[in-house]
Parts: structure tokens; sequence; C-alpha cells
């Protein structure tokens, strides 16, 4: 060991050099997106960038603001009071991450407990089919998925978009994973002493598997916020889009409105980052966990 | 649980277990199965956006034509370029970082996930947009960092040059693919027996010895599962397209998934959009298959 000391700890500091370099430089565009939301146009569109911006300004935000306005909200004939129509595509995607979230839980809980304690004719099959199904692209899938949702007459619905997330299989692998980790005994001795299945399910299986649940909740939060291409296909009018497709949809129209665009881009980006740095650890771990083993 | 059970048990089972799996069931056979298969279903027909008439049966003519189709080949070969450029550098790049921080203190190994996971998380759009500032001929920093160090005499249109737009587009792609095989290879490299890491070392084993000894036999899994993660990926590389480029110029950015959403949204001939969509997944499963053959054998 001692006779490789020094090249190895030469080796060590030119590694972390490395590191911080590229650290930076992958921060590099969300940099550019929060100050050049708060750069002046002379300074947008200048040949020579500011570095840092020499005066700050929030006409961009006040310009993203005052776009068309839409309702906050529309339940049948009911809706609520005008808003911008940003802040009508924010709701919008909450609305969508927080259903896709909520029933990805339910259903995925459910399912990945039966698969790995249940046994029930038809299982092998049932989980091949969900392997297989996850090793292909959710995308090929998009013209049938159209027609789909135009004869149930969702076609520019948000549940459009949150009914293939929540039919995605990952969540079902990954609780699985987790469920394979409750003790036979104590799904037996439940049984034993008369707990009926519901109860067995919320007061057994449930807090065993709770830490997977909250990987899977944050996961398919993050996903489905940015899930571009399925938002994209599904939905067209004003009043339903997400915030990453008002942006999309602003940038085609004003596409050299830089300025404007960036401010779009930081209210689509920054709430999903904090959200992100929150629940930081209970996403690796569903990232890590979901990984196929062997 | 018993190995053995009542015919009463068994029933019991059977009830309780699609019970539990009902909710879910719907879901996943509604909106992925069957899409699945009336994808495949579909490519034999001349479906379009008519829908007063039912799909004519048509056999293999969708395929027939994928295959005279000068666009659909020139989106193929587009995808392979990415595909095969991406992965590998996707693979060695969060290999590299991973064991550069594995073993570092909660607090920075933390911060460099986060770094370089933010890509992913900053989604799709922002990302895009803000990079297509960053190309931009004019206002962009490219231009203005390559003329300043001489690398170029004049502004250069990089996204609307058929030399380098393919180019810019693995660039972004690259740097949003990183986040989760860098997270996947932290956990797996410290999962790594210590114990035979050790006992190497002891006996003399320089470090480059240690790593294809014993690491890397040991992460083998972990590289399958990345290598199958980012084909499928690459191969799906879409919103970078339709936002920076629309397949142009030229249809040098031209991709397989861009070209199946253009002929849905545009030509609104849905069975060709299919049968591509068919032959995406062939490859992608194709593919698959080859990595997971050759890892084995490793």
């Amino acid at each position: 060991m001692s006779k490789n000391n020094g090249s190895s700890r030469a080796y060590r500091i030119f590694s972390i050099v490395v590191l911080i370099l590229l650290a930076l430089l992958f921060l590099f565009p969300l940099y550019w997106i929060l100050t050049g939301a708060l750069k002046p146009p002379a300074a947008i569109n200048s040949p020579t960038p500011q570095w840092w911006p020499k005066e700050f300004t929030l006409r961009n935000f006040q310009a993203l603001f005052s776009r068309r306005s839409a309702p906050l909200f529309q339940l049948g004939s009911l809706s609520g009071p005008t808003v911008p129509g940003a802040i009508r595509w924010l709701i919008n995607t909450v609305f969508m991450a927080v259903m896709a979230m909520i029933l990805t839980c339910l259903t995925a809980a459910m399912a990945g407990y039966a698969l790995a304690k249940k046994r029930f004719t038809g299982r092998f099959i049932l989980f091949s089919l969900i392997v297989a199904a996850m090793a292909l692209p959710k995308q090929v899938i998009l013209i049938p998925l159209i027609r789909e949702m135009s004869s149930l007459g969702l076609y520019d619905n948000i549940w459009a978009v949150i009914f293939p997330t929540v039919g995605w299989p990952f969540g079902v692998f990954l609780m699985k994973q987790f469920a394979e980790g409750i003790p036979g005994e104590m799904l037996e001795a439940a049984r034993i002493d008369g707990a009926g299945e519901a109860m067995t399910f919320t007061n057994i299986v449930y807090p065993m598997i709770k830490p997977g649940v909250g990987a899977l909740a944050i996961f398919t939060f993050i996903s489905s916020w940015n899930d571009y291409f399925m938002q994209l296909i599904m939905l067209t009018s004003s009043n339903n889009l997400t915030i990453s497709l008002g942006i999309a949809t602003m940038q085609a129209e004003n596409s050299t409105d830089y300025g404007l665009i960036m401010a779009g881009a930081a209210l689509a980006a920054v709430p999903i980052i904090i959200v992100f740095l929150i629940f930081q650890k209970y996403f690796t771990k569903g990232i890590t966990m979901g990984a196929v083993k062997g | 649980m018993t190995k053995t059970m009542s015919p009463r048990l068994r029933r019991q089972e059977n009830i309780s277990g699609y019970l539990f799996l009902l909710p879910s069931l719907v879901f996943f056979l509604g909106f992925v199965i069957y899409p699945m298969a009336m994808c495949i279903w579909t490519s034999f027909t001349d479906a379009n956006m008519n829908s007063n008439t039912a799909d004519r049966f048509i056999g293999f003519a969708n395929y027939v034509e994928l295959w005279q189709d000068p666009v659909f080949l020139k989106a193929l070969v587009n995808t392979i370029i990415i595909v095969v450029v991406s992965v590998p550098v996707v693979c060695i790049f969060s290999l590299w970082v991973a064991s550069a921080i594995y073993r570092m203190k909660e607090g920075p190994l933390s911060f460099f996930r986060v770094v370089f996971y933010l890509p992913v998380v900053t989604g799709s759009v922002a990302v895009t947009v803000v990079w297509k500032w960053m190309y931009n001929n004019y206002y962009g920093i490219f231009n203005y960092l390559l003329k300043g160090a001489g690398v170029i005499d004049k502004n250069i249109n990089w996204l609307g040059d058929p030399k380098y737009a393919l180019a810019c587009i693995i660039i972004i792609l690259l740097t949003t693919s990183v986040g989760q095989p860098i997270v996947l290879y932290v956990s797996a490299l410290s999962n790594v027996d210590q114990s035979l890491v050790e006992a190497a070392e002891v006996d003399g084993a320089t470090n480059t010895q240690v790593f294809w000894r014993i690491k890397w036999p040991q992460i083998m899994p972990t590289t399958l599962y990345i290598l199958i993660i980012t084909t499928i990926n690459s191969f799906q590389c879409f919103a970078l397209i339709q936002l920076l480029t629309s397949g142009g110029p030229n249809y040098a950015t031209e991709t397989v998934m861009y070209y199946i959403y253009y002929t849905a949204f545009k030509l609104y001939r849905f069975g060709y959009g299919n049968a591509m969509g068919v032959i995406l997944a062939i490859f992608i499963a194709a593919l698959s298959a080859v990595q997971f053959r050759l890892a084995k054998e490793d």
C-alpha cells in the first residue's frame, strides 16, 4: 500500500477537481435559467453574456403572468376566480401529479403485496407480463392510447395523462420487492388471530412497506410532473395544459423572447426541484430498490 | 407459507389475491396491455383519422413500405447513432463519478448525487429551452466562448447545421441521462463485499486489479440494468428533438420516436405509425437480450 500512496493521493486530488468542475457544468443550465429569468432584454439579447446580471428585473415574470388568463379551476359549471394562465397550468400540474401519486401508491401497494405473498393461480404469468411490459418503451403505444382516450371521451382531459401513469407496472414491481420482506409468520399469526384480509393489510402489511410507499410516492410525483411526452399527446386546449406543456407552447409562439421563456422554465422547474431536495433520500431509495437484482 | 394447501384455503388465496390485484390490473390491462395489443393489431391495418370507416386489414403492407421510406431509414440510422454513442458514454461516465464519490461522507456524497440528478428533475422542457438559448446563433454562450478561445472564427448555427445538430442533441441527452446510473452505481459499489477487497489489498493487489477482479463482477447486475435502461431512454429520445429541431435540418435529427409522433399528428397515418412502434419495440427487446447474454457470459 505504502508504495503507491503518493500517486493515489495525486489521483484523489485530481478526481475531486474534475468532479467539482463537472458539478459546475451540470449546475450551469439551472443557473442560466434562474438568472436569465431576472435579466432585462438588453442583457439577454446581447452577444456578450452577462455571467452575473448587472441589473435585476421582474418584467419577465410580469410578462408571463399578464399573458392570457384562465379560471383557477373548473368543476362542471362551477369555475374559480380568474388567474394568469401560467398559474392555472401550475394548478393542473399539481393536480395531475398528486392524483397519479395517490392512485399509483394505493393500487401498487395492494398489488405488490398480493404478488409477493399470495399464492394464487396465474401468479407467475402475471408477474412475467409485468416485467416484460416494463422492458418495453411506453412511448410506442402513443397512437393506440390516443384513440382509446378519444373513444372514452377523455382526450384533452388531465385524466388521460393520469391513467396510463397509474397503469405503468414499475410501482407494482417496486412494491413487490418491499413486500417480499414481510415475514410469513406475521401474516400467519394475524390469520390465526382472526384478522380479516383488509385488517391484515392495513395493520400489518402497510406499516412494513411504508418506506417503499414513500419512495414510490415521490418517484411517481416527480416523473409524472416531468412526463412531457404524455402531456403533449393528450392535452390540447390552453386551459388544460400543464406547466411544461404551457412553456413549450409559449416557446413555439415567441421563440426569441428568451427572458420570458426562462421565467416560464423557472416556474416549471423550481417547485419540482424543491420537492426533490426535500424528499431526496426516499427518492434515491426508490431508484435503487427498483433496479432488478441479478 | 405452507406448501400444500387445502382446496378451501387455495380458493381463499385465489379470491383474496385477485381482489388485491384488481384495482392495479384495471389500469395495467386497460392502459398498458390493451394499447400494446392494439398497437400490434393496427400495424397490420390502414387505420387513420377517419373513425367512421373500420380499419382495413392490409397484411404486411405497412412494414414493406417502411423499408422503402427514406425518412424512416434516416430516422433509424440517427436513432442507432444516438444509442451507440450515448450508452457507453453514460455507463463509463457514471461509473467513474460513482467510484469517485461513493466513499465520501454523507454530505458531499448527497451533494454530488443531487447535482448530477438535477437535469432530470428540472424537466425536459426547462432543460431544453435553456440549451436552445445556449446554442443560439447570436446570443448563445457557446459561440461566445469558442470564439473567445479561438476555436471558431465565425458564429455557428449549431442546431441549424446538419453537421452539428445531432451531436448537439446527444450532448443534452447525456446530461439528462447520467443521474440515475450514478445513484445505482453508488449503491452497488457500497454493497461490494469489503472483506474480499481487504484480502486482495493484503495480498498486494493494485487498485486497478481490485477493481477489475473483485468490484467489477459484483456490480455486473447493476451494469446490466443500467445498459438496458439507458438503451430504452436513448431510443425514446423525443422531447429534445420536438422542441429544438423538429427532426431537421433536412432530417439530420429525425429519430424513430419523433417520426412516429409526426406520422400520427401530421400525417394521421395511425397504422403506419404503429408499424414503426412495433419495429422500435423489437429493436429494443433484441438489444436488451443481447446485452443480457453478453453480461451473463462475462
